[in-house]
């Protein structure tokens, strides 16, 4: 097999051209699925928003709230049927989770009480930790479900750390994680929606 | 060249997992599912087609001393391609997938096809070599990970096979991937014996 030589020249001169029609090549991908991805994004996030909140026509303006201590936002959208405000739903997140960022949509009722979640992002151990999109609404226990409840008129914390929510069987880090998330979009909710506003869900 | 032989050669005499022992990372680090095992079997074998077809092209014109910087490059390319477009049209399995994806790069398999294969067979050698191989690790990994889905969570492809009250939750964990992946392999070496 007589491949080319090995001299500087034609390693410079191969290097570049491989290189030039990889880019070339990863240009034109990256342009013809930017928007399928933008897409498919945007569609996940309202599909979440329309299961964690009762049934509402549309959404209004956005906020984002800047966190305390990483570059994430938390963004809050409110739902509205026609003029009656429905509730808000909030992108909310975590960092402590067993295997690091969670991100999760809450929904807030007007009565200032979860009325669901969705888990957004997570990479927690498969058949442990990421049993919590389904473990944090069963009703089978009343003390596991987090629906109906909101920080204020209950502890959200694990049982075994003093709090009212059951963890998640062999799954503590995970629970402690997802509560703080949900800790996390309560305040975000009631610093920004229930300060401006005056009370909750006007 | 029998080319029936070159593509069968990655099920069992050749399977990248079972018998060469590479690739090991992503093969105990995504098998925790059946469904997951395909989505990175066929995503690894787009990617070592690809490039095995690249590499057999231009393997001509690529000076010797520039070789594995060049199939890297090329490799990468793909496994960027199969990122985007996994994005883009099958978000769920991307998030499933999700590291595992990037990492196809460092997967000893492709490198490991271009350099021992691709670089020194014709085209359609090297094709046939790339589905073969891809497919016998497509086939591992879905093999490995139904067994653990099945005994780790009940479910195999996500139906519901037996209560979830009597899984061994051992096999969805790392421990669970070396001891299926141990007995796996005894077997194929039985079997190869014959």
């Amino acid at each position: 097999m007589a491949n080319r030589e090995s001299s500087f020249k034609n390693m410079v001169i191969t290097l570049f051209m491989v290189t030039f029609f990889a880019a070339a090549a990863l240009g034109f991908v990256y342009d013809m699925t930017k928007d399928a991805i933008e897409m498919a994004k945007l569609k996940a996030q309202s599909e979440a928003i329309e299961k964690v909140l009762p049934e509402f026509e549309e959404l209004g303006e956005t906020y984002k709230v800047a966190a305390e201590s990483s570059e994430d936002t938390i963004e809050i959208f409110p739902a509205y049927d026609g003029d009656q405000l429905v509730g808000y739903a909030v992108k909310t997140f975590t960092n402590n989770g067993f295997s690091g960022y969670i991100s999760i949509m809450a929904g807030i009722n007007q009565s200032g009480n979860f009325s669901g979640y969705e888990v957004l992002e997570h990479t927690e151990t498969p058949g442990l930790g990421s049993k919590m999109n389904e473990w944090f609404r069963s009703t089978q226990k009343s003390s596991q479900s987090v629906i109906g409840k909101n920080p204020e008129s209950h502890r959200f914390e694990v049982s075994k750390d003093g709090g009212d929510i059951d963890a998640i069987t062999a799954s503590t880090i995970t629970s402690r994680a997802f509560l703080d998330a949900l800790n996390r979009a309560y305040d975000a909710y009631k610093n920004n929606v229930v300060e401006n506003t005056g009370s909750a869900g006007q | 060249m029998n080319q029936w032989k070159n593509f069968t050669k990655g099920f069992i005499k050749e399977n990248p997992v079972f018998v060469l022992l590479l690739g090991m990372c992503p093969t105990l680090g995504v098998t925790s599912s059946a469904i997951n095992g395909l989505g990175m079997g066929l995503a690894t074998t787009f990617v070592l087609v690809m490039s095995n077809m690249v590499v057999s092209i231009i393997k001509k014109q690529i000076p010797e001393k520039v070789r594995i910087p060049s199939f890297i490059v090329i490799i990468a390319t793909f496994v960027t391609i199969v990122e985007l477009i996994m994005e883009a049209y099958l978000p769920s399995l991307f998030q499933s997938l999700g590291l595992f994806i990037p990492l196809i790069v460092v997967n000893c398999i492709v490198l490991g096809r271009a350099e021992a294969f691709a670089s020194k067979n014709n085209l359609v050698s090297s094709v046939v070599d790339g589905f073969g191989i891809g497919f016998g690790f497509s086939f591992a990994l879905v093999l490995l990970g139904g067994i653990r889905e099945l005994l780790g969570s009940g479910k195999l492809f996500s139906i519901t096979i037996y209560p979830e009250n009597y899984v061994t939750l051992l096999f969805v964990l790392a421990p669970g991937a070396f001891i299926v992946l141990g007995y796996l392999i005894a077997i194929i070496n039985r079997i190869k014996k014959d």
